[in-house]
Formats: structure tokens, sequence, C-alpha cells
């Protein structure tokens, strides 16, 4: 009996399969590199705002501290209490990091240097990005006990809430651009950035994505000082490692989403001859590492919203603001004939 | 049969959620453990626990001699040391009728202001972590160390200074400390600014804060409360201005006082109380005058180790001073300070003899914790850190 799909197995598909894999290697790896280096990066920098000079022992200037902290989580014991629902308890953390990676997929890097590069680039990144709750919902069931519980409660309201209002605004973005295509927003902003004509919705997209990412000052699910550490309270070892991961790289994620829809993503800030020699790639690291700066910053600087504001600032005050916005924007593009 | 696990959502999911809040829990501040009641996230009911920090001072200091017994009062509000010895000392002196000099008051209210500054330096970095501010606990800490170096300075420790005495202070101020004081008062204000840009005018702080914990000055009355929590509701009680005692009549300061009695107008009374105390620690080396820095009567002093080389007497008072300890006259008194948190009492009665026969001590924070259910109730989650923080809570002192 032959098997109809033996057929695939040709030398061809092979080839383009493991140069497929190569390539998300080529993605995967060096993002938990960044990941790693961006938890030294918010130790430093949150440390000199707080006039201390963070972790500066392990290696030179302290280097080797990401390192050292993978080391000490891969060798930590990984606790399952025994009232937590065990199978969903190992699985939660899986469910965070795995959408935070799958997103960039689509996302490009340069011209043309995008993994997959499909027409509704901005339709999955939103379907992909809202998965992540899911796994911070079902750790905070699953483990059994009342502040994970309250905390992914907590969670589950505030990402929804604020992915309204960032999708909204990506609307916004849309329409101007005519395309779902993350390379075609881009390029559309090679006139002017989309942070200029939208400023507003920059600004709400900003505030969105430290909700969206659980960052300060609306880490209310892992709030500290409320809920000790939120969703992840009862987790220890490579499943806290794992939210650890997860929440640094929807982190990146977000910051690259916004360098592409507002920033012109690859594009140099203006178009001289000289700068258009630089890579595209450095303007758009350069454009990711400004937007991670601003989440470092927000955490050292504010304190943190209370559960109720929260969900008043998303629901009162972000999403009128950006559905008026949004006929703003379609409106005069029709009143000045802009459409295309 | 042991009883079926419960699951998930049998706990949850009912009538009453019981969050058992503390004693291990970063915004416990110490060991307070608080059953919460709550529907949501609201709170119905708070019942704190106390009793996880009781180390029986009370009954150990009728164990001790009077000098041996004021280490102990260090320890109780561990975050306002000196505060706390000058009620014991003034306690003693008052049943001994003993003359403090001129220069050891002027010290102790020196001390006494910088330890003012320290608490609420603390209190301030507390309360903005558990609101969510990080940076201002780190602002706070750096400054609330010098202040400590000038601890170490005169008594040799940073926290537990154990440097006042029945009768005075135990030695002099070092050279040039009055220097490095003053300098660094100078200083202070421009910090003091410092922090207030980062919370004073903050939406989310203002948000978080205004009307959160409110009470009336009627309730802050009837539950006791004194001090910041006090004035916060508009009471201008003081016992600096209104029992004036060492040299507070001398000095020249402002009493601060809340208008609306909530987290917020606590928050900006005790930053204007930092700003007081900044002026009072000066006033004090300006006028600070040369002289002896303990009681003369060296029944209750220690005498010069010079003066024990050569005279008999100075020998014995010195022996039995640092052995039996001094005889107190029988007697009953209360004695009290303004410490950082409010009205620090001591109720000392005394059969004669060198220890005391009962010591009852009079802490602020035991009275504004009772307050914590009326405050928290209606209240969410969130705000139960920001009341915790703002009753400036400190389990030494409510345990004992």
């Amino acid at each position: 009996m032959e098997l109809p799909f033996i057929e695939l197995l040709t030398w061809d598909n092979i080839w383009a399969l493991v140069i497929i894999v190569l390539k998300v290697m080529a993605i995967t790896l060096p993002l938990f590199g960044c990941v790693a280096y961006l938890t030294l990066a918010e130790r430093k920098v949150i440390g000199y705002m707080q006039l201390r000079i963070g972790p500066n022992q392990v290696g030179p200037k302290g280097l080797g501290q990401p390192l050292a902290d993978v080391v000490k989580m891969m060798f930590k014991e990984f606790i399952i209490p025994s009232d937590a629902s065990k199978v969903p308890f190992i699985i939660a953390p899986m469910m965070v990091l795995i959408p935070a990676l799958m997103a960039w997929a689509v996302i490009p890097f340069d011209e043309g240097a995008v993994l997959a590069d499909i027409n509704l680039g901005v339709l999955y990144l939103l379907a992909v990005s809202s998965l992540g709750v899911y796994g911070v919902l079902i750790a905070g069931w699953a483990s059994n006990s009342k502040y994970p519980f309250l905390g992914a409660v907590r969670s589950g309201a505030q990402m929804v809430s604020y992915e309204v209002s960032m999708g909204l605004t990506i609307m916004t973005v849309i329409l101007l651009a005519g395309s779902m295509n993350l390379s075609e927003i881009v390029e559309a902003q090679r006139g002017m950035w989309y942070m200029i004509p939208l400023f507003p919705m920059f600004i709400v997209f900003i505030i969105s994505i430290l909700a969206e990412t659980n960052r300060a000052p609306f880490d209310l699910p892992e709030g500290e000082a409320e809920l000790v550490a939120g969703f992840h309270s009862e987790y220890a070892g490579m499943g806290f490692a794992l939210f650890f991961l997860g929440e640094y790289a929807n982190m990146i994620l977000m910051s690259a989403i916004t360098a592409i829809i507002f920033m012109g993503g690859w594009l140099p800030p203006v178009s001289t001859p000289l700068l258009n020699a630089v890579p595209g790639f450095f303007w758009f690291s350069l454009k990711v590492a400004f937007i991670l700066f601003v989440f470092l910053w927000a955490r050292a600087t504010l304190p943190r919203f209370r559960y109720d504001q929260l969900m008043r600032l998303g629901w009162k005050i972000f999403l009128p603001f950006t559905l008026l916005w949004l006929v703003v924007v379609a409106s005069s593009m029709h009143i000045f004939g802009l459409v295309n | 049969m042991p009883e079926a696990k419960k699951t998930t959502q049998e706990v949850m999911v009912g009538e009453n959620f019981t969050l058992n809040f503390g004693p291990q829990h970063p915004a416990a501040h110490g060991v307070l453990r608080l059953v919460l009641e709550m529907e949501g996230e609201t709170i119905t009911r708070a019942d704190p626990h106390i009793g996880l920090l009781h180390r029986g001072t009370e009954k150990l200091l009728e164990n001790r001699t009077y000098i041996q017994g004021l280490p102990y009062f260090d320890r109780l509000d561990y975050v306002s040391m000196m505060c706390q010895e000058h009620v014991w000392c003034l306690a003693i002196e008052k049943l001994l009728g003993v003359e403090v000099p001129r220069r050891a008051q002027y010290i102790r209210v020196m001390y006494s202001e910088i330890t003012r500054l320290m608490n609420h330096l603390l209190w301030f970095g507390t309360h903005a972590l558990d609101v969510g501010a990080m940076s201002a606990f780190l602002y706070a800490f750096k400054h609330r160390e010098t202040l400590m170096d000038f601890y170490e300075e005169v008594s040799g420790a940073r926290m537990h200074a154990n440097y006042f005495r029945p009768g005075g202070v135990n030695r002099d101020l070092p050279e040039g400390l009055t220097e490095k004081i003053s300098a660094f008062m100078k200083e202070f204000p421009g910090f003091i600014d410092e922090f207030e840009t980062l919370l004073t005018e903050n939406r989310i702080w203002k948000q978080r804060t205004v009307d959160i914990g409110t009470l009336t000055p009627e309730e802050a009355v009837e539950m006791g409360c004194t001090g910041p929590m006090l004035r916060g509701s508009g009471l201008s009680w003081d016992l600096r201005k209104a029992q004036p005692y060492e040299v507070y009549d001398e000095l020249e300061f402002d009493v601060p006082v809340g208008t609306k009695g909530d987290s917020y107008s606590r928050y900006l009374v005790r930053i204007e109380e930092m700003r007081q105390s900044v002026s009072l620690v000066e006033q004090c080396i300006e006028k600070l005058p040369e002289g002896p820095v303990k009681a003369q009567n060296f029944k209750v002093s220690p005498p010069k180790r010079d003066d024990m080389k050569s005279s008999m007497e100075a020998m014995i008072h010195h022996f039995k001073y640092f052995t039996e300890g001094f005889h107190v006259p029988a007697g009953e008194v209360y004695a009290a300070v303004e410490a950082p948190k409010g009205e620090m009492g001591v109720y000392l009665v005394s059969k004669g003899g060198p220890k005391p026969y009962r010591v009852k001590i009079r802490v602020p924070g035991f009275a504004h914790l009772q307050g914590l259910d009326s405050m928290v109730r209606g209240h969410m989650v969130a705000d139960v850190v920001t009341i915790i923080g703002t009753q400036d809570i400190v389990f030494g002192e409510i345990d004992r």
C-alpha cells in the first residue's frame, strides 16, 4: 500500500523544509539571546535610574549575568503544588512563550528579510499575540491558589480590554497604508512615518502595549505589593523562567510591531544617500531598542494603576478616543481623496 | 476517610472569598497577617492578626535595671529608635526629678528630628514601593543611609543606637559632626523636592491615594489615632506644641495639617513634616550651647573616667551605676513624646529600687491598626496595600 504523501518526500521538498527550519532557528535563537540580554539591560537601566549600578559581578561588566540566571533557573526544581491540576499547570508556561515566538514569523527585519511575507500579517499578529492570555489564565486557574487566581482574572480582563484599543489603533494605520502586509505598511511610510500624522494613536498604542504585556504601570496581574507574584506565584524553576522569557519576548515583539507600523520599520529617519547606505536592520533594531527603553523607563518611574482604574482607562477613555480618531482618519482621507 | 481535595472552582467561587494576606507577603510590612473577606476584589472585612513579633518587652523590662531596659526601646519601632529611648528617659527623669543639661536637651531634640527624618524616609520609600513606584524607594533609602551615619558617629550603631540616657545622652557629639549634619540639612530640602517631583503631582499616584482610607476627624479621635494619622484628618495635635518637652518651646516650627483625611493628605503632611524637621535640626545646631551632656548628679549618671582615678566617691558611683543601677523613687508616671508615628508613651510604676515594677508602653501603631478594618472596607485589594503604607505600620512596636 502506498501512502499518498510519500510522493511529497522529494529532495526539493526536504531541502525547502530544512531551509525553513534553519530560518526559524535564525530568528528564534538570536531572539532568545535578545531576551536574555534585555533582562540585563533592564536591570542596568533601572539600576542607573535608581542611583545604583545593577549587576556587575558575573563576567566583565556583569555581561555573564543572563547566562548565570539561565543556569540557575535550569537547575532549580520545578515544583508542582500538590493541589494543582498537573497537566494544565505544566502546559501554561509554554502557552505563554510559544505565541510570543510564533508572531515573529511575519515581522520584517529589513527589506525582504521576513520569514512569511503574508498579506494578512497584521491580522496574524493580533490573533497570535492574543493567544498568550490563555497561558496566563490557565496558569492562574491550574495553580489552585488564591493569589494566582486573582492575578489570572485581572490579566484576562486587562489583556482583552487593551486589545480592543490596540486593534482600533492599528486600523487607522491600515487605513492609511491600504494594506495588511507589514512590509507594505513599512514601504508606505517612505514619505513620512505614521507616528507623525497619527501621533495621538502612537501614544495610545504605546500605552496599550504596556498594558498588553503586563508591564508597569499596568503590571497588576503580577503586582508584587498586592498579589505577591500574581499568576505565577506558584511557579518555580523552568516554569517560572518560561513565563519570564514569554514576557520579555512579548516586550520585544510589541516594540517591533510599534517600530514597523508607526516608526517606519527598517527605513532611516531621513532618506539621504548616507543614511540609506546603513543596513535597514540597524535602523529597525535602533527603533526597537528605543521602545524597549520606554518600557523600562516607565517601570522605573510610575506607580501602579489600580484594577478598576485600568479598566476605566481602557474602556471609557481609550476605546471612545480611538474609535473617534478612526472615524476622523477615515473621513479626512475621503475628503482629501487619499483613498487608494 | 480523608476529605476530598477542593477544586479551584469550589475554593474560588462562593459567597465570600477569604484571602490570607501575610504574614509572608511583600507588602505586609513585617509580620502583619490580615484575613481579608472579599467580594470579587472589594474588601468586606479585614481582620488584622497581631502577635507574631511579640517579645514580651514590657515583662522583660521588669527584670532589668533602668539602663538595661533602654536598648529594648530601640527595638520597639525599629525605624525610629532614638525617639523611643527618649520617652523611656523622660519617664525615668520625671520620677527621679533630674534636671537634664541644656546641651543634652538640644542634642536629644536634634536626634529626635533626625530620627523623624529617617522614619519618614522609610515610610516614603515603602509606601511608594507598595503603590508601585520603585525608584522612590531607592532614592529615599540612599539619604537614609547618610542619616544612619550620623547615628553611627554618636553611638557606634547605625540602627539600635542606645544613645540617650536618663539625665542626658551617653556622650558628647564628636568633633565636626555638627558641620556634617548642617551640610546635609542644607541639601536635604532639595532631595525632598526631588521626591515630590516623582509623586506629588503624578496622576497615577493621586488616583491611588486620594480618597483612599479616609478618616474623619471624629473617627480619628475615637480610634485613638495620633501623629500624622490624626493631623492628616485636620486636627492640629502635636505633643511638641501641645505639651512641649525638652526645648521644643524654644524652637520655631509649624505643625502641618491635612484637609481631607485620606492617604494623600497624610502623604502631604509627612512630606511637610520632613521639611519642618530639617529646620528644627538646623535650629538645634545653631543654638547648641556648651556644657555637660549628662546630669551632674552621679547617683543617676556615670562619673567621668578621669575622676575615677583620683576620687573614691566617683569610683563607688561608677561601680553602683553599672552593677546595681540607680534607684528610682516609688511613684507612677506617664511620659509621652511625639514619635514620628504618633504619640509614644510610657506608663512607669516604680516601687523604689533599681528595677521598674511595671511598664506599659503606649504605641501609636496599635491604635492605628485597629482602624484598618473601617479604613479598608469597600476598597479594593490594591488599596489595602496603600492603607497599610499610609498607616506607617511597624510591627516591632505593635507586638512589643
